[in-house]
């Protein structure tokens, strides 16, 4: 299993208060597979991506990355994590604007300290599964938002992670390109074989999901996919 | 310096204008250096040609400076200077200022009187001995003088015996004569100062009763020297400063607007390091590019100017205000850029 969270709890200072962002969170996603993570806006999904992509620590409870629990993890073990197991796909695709679409593969080779040819080769491979190979030159500004998102599916598979986890990929995009975005990465997820959790708003993406949760307050409960996209027509 | 390179590409304009600002500092800068040195030359190169390592001068009223202008010792301080065991080499000399004639071109120039050994190198002729003078090339050629050649000044006609390389003092040519002949340019009985070899100068002071210094602090008792040499650092200094502040800024701004960027960086495994890297390479780049820009139009302009205005450039003239506005420039840009360090990856999800 790339993912495990058991008895998760994260809580945030609020003023005088703390707010409980994750309660008691229990779930595994293993290699493979795709769970699709949905609630309204603040009930914990970003903090659940957060804890799981080892960018906020846990309260109490464990989370553990292809085998490696998170706790006691100093700061640059973290980013080692980060670096080489496990990848993000932001909501805005969150590239960089000086890098061209090649570049922005290529920064993660870099950061990794592989060799170049390797990166470039790697790269041109990625680009040439999310069909981008026409359009390597160009800088974000030069893409249209499906295609920004497709160089961020890219990036994020670059260092061939185990688990993948996905913000919000579909909501800056229009239904034809949000829904070749997420049958993308449903296909990656079996390609690569990775763990994927994508926090999404759109129900309509149900049916893709090998798994669906849903997140209410701090609370998540998973969901068999077909019972979840029932509810959802209703 | 992955992304850095990138970034210089990417937004030209930006760092065009940074590195535009940087070049007109450095250029600046060393132009400053040039006009110091060429106006130190001007001012005290005759002082430092003496082939001597001290300079003995009457000891200043209290609360006063060494001064060649008023500084005056008796003749005999030369035979008792150099009876003394601490003493390996002494020789007179005579300062003073006034006009020059020949056939009705009239030039100020200093009179230095002193032996041949202070000499500085001679491009013709030889060292003047009774009667004669020797002017420094630029002066000759002001007066349009050679060897053989007879001058005024004041009531003597002297002859020319040779043209030494070009030395100044004061600002002024310099006019070489023996002591004997400069006492009587100067209307005095007495000597400005001497011209020492010494392993003890306090030793000197206390049996001659005067103020030795190294040659090079006698820089100071030339009017104005010290003053107009502080006024030109002070102009340097702040201009080196003012080019850290405006490197600080740009990359402080530069940091702020690129924020949520590093933080995508660091959520995708980058590390502070690998950004501070980054960033101070980026802000080198700039800085070496901006500065060495700034110097080779310096020199340029410095040749250009060369004749017109005091200006000396050498490596270290060049060099030294680079090296120093260039490790000032990259403490500033790393003080700003140090805030790349805390970026937290977690606001690269949207977190505030």
């Amino acid at each position: 299993m790339s993912l495990n969270l058991h008895s998760v709890r994260v809580t945030f200072p609020d003023g005088d208060h703390r707010i409980t962002a994750l309660d008691d969170v229990t779930v595994t996603v293993r290699a493979g597979e795709m769970m699709l993570v949905t609630g309204p806006s603040g009930s914990g999904k970003s903090t659940l991506l957060a804890v799981a992509g080892a960018l906020t620590e846990a309260g109490s409870g464990t989370v553990s990355v292809a085998g490696t629990p998170l706790a006691g993890l100093g700061r640059s073990q973290r980013d080692r994590l980060r670096r080489t197991r496990i990848g993000f796909v932001f909501q805005q695709a969150n590239l960089l604007p000086s890098l061209t679409v090649t570049d922005q593969l290529l920064l993660i080779g870099h950061i990794n300290g592989e060799r170049p040819a390797a990166s470039r080769d790697r790269a041109r491979e990625l680009l040439a599964r999310v069909g981008l190979t026409a359009k390597e030159g160009r800088r974000p500004h030069q893409l249209s938002g499906g295609e920004r998102q497709r160089v961020g599916i890219a990036r994020a598979l670059m260092g061939r992670p185990a688990l993948l986890l996905v913000d919000e990929p579909t909501s800056a995009l229009d239904h034809e390109r949000g829904l070749q975005v997420m049958t993308m990465l449903a296909e990656v997820t079996a390609e690569q074989r990775t763990a994927t959790v994508v926090v999404t708003h759109d129900l309509q993406y149900l049916p893709l999901a090998d798994r669906v949760a849903r997140m209410q307050d701090g609370r998540l409960t998973v969901e068999d996919p077909s019972r979840a996209v029932g509810r959802a027509q209703m | 310096m992955f992304i850095a390179f990138r970034d210089l590409r990417y937004a030209t304009g930006r760092f065009a204008l940074v590195g535009s600002v940087i070049t007109l500092m450095s250029l600046l800068v060393v132009l400053l250096s040039g006009l110091t040195a060429g106006l130190s030359a001007a001012s005290v190169s005759a002082v430092s040609a003496l082939p001597v390592g001290s300079v003995t001068f009457e000891q200043p009223a209290d609360g006063s400076e060494i001064d060649f202008a008023t500084s005056s010792l008796p003749v005999d301080t030369v035979a008792r200077a150099r009876a003394l065991p601490e003493v390996t080499s002494v020789h007179p000399l005579g300062i003073s200022t006034g006009r020059v004639t020949k056939d009705g071109r009239t030039s100020a120039a200093t009179f230095i009187g002193t032996d041949t050994a202070l000499l500085p190198e001679f491009r013709s002729g030889t060292a003047p001995g009774p009667g004669e003078v020797a002017p420094t090339a630029g002066l000759a050629a002001e007066l349009g003088v050679t060897t053989g050649d007879r001058l005024t000044v004041g009531a003597l006609a002297l002859t020319v015996s040779g043209v030494t390389l070009d030395t100044s003092f004061s600002h002024l040519p310099v006019l070489y004569t023996g002591i004997a002949d400069w006492q009587q340019l100067a209307h005095t009985s007495t000597i400005t100062a001497l011209g020492v070899d010494t392993s003890d100068r306090a030793a000197v002071d206390q049996a001659l009763g005067t103020r030795t210094t190294s040659r090079e602090d006698a820089f100071a008792g030339v009017g104005g020297y010290t003053s107009e040499q502080n006024s030109l650092d002070a102009m340097r200094w702040l201009l080196i400063g003012i080019s850290a502040l405006v490197v600080g800024s740009f990359f402080t701004v530069w940091t702020i607007q690129r924020r949520h960027d590093l933080a995508v960086v660091r959520a995708i495994g980058g590390t502070p390091g690998y950004l501070l890297r980054d960033a101070l390479g980026q802000a080198a780049i700039v800085l070496l590019v901006g500065a060495a820009l700034g110097a080779v139009a310096a020199i340029g302009l410095g040749a250009l100017a060369d004749g017109v205005v005091p200006f000396a450039l050498t490596v270290g003239a060049v060099a030294q205000p680079l090296l120093i506005m260039f490790g000032l420039g990259l403490v500033g840009a790393a003080v700003a850029v140090r805030t790349v360090a805390t970026v937290d990856p977690l606001t690269a999800l949207g977190a505030s």
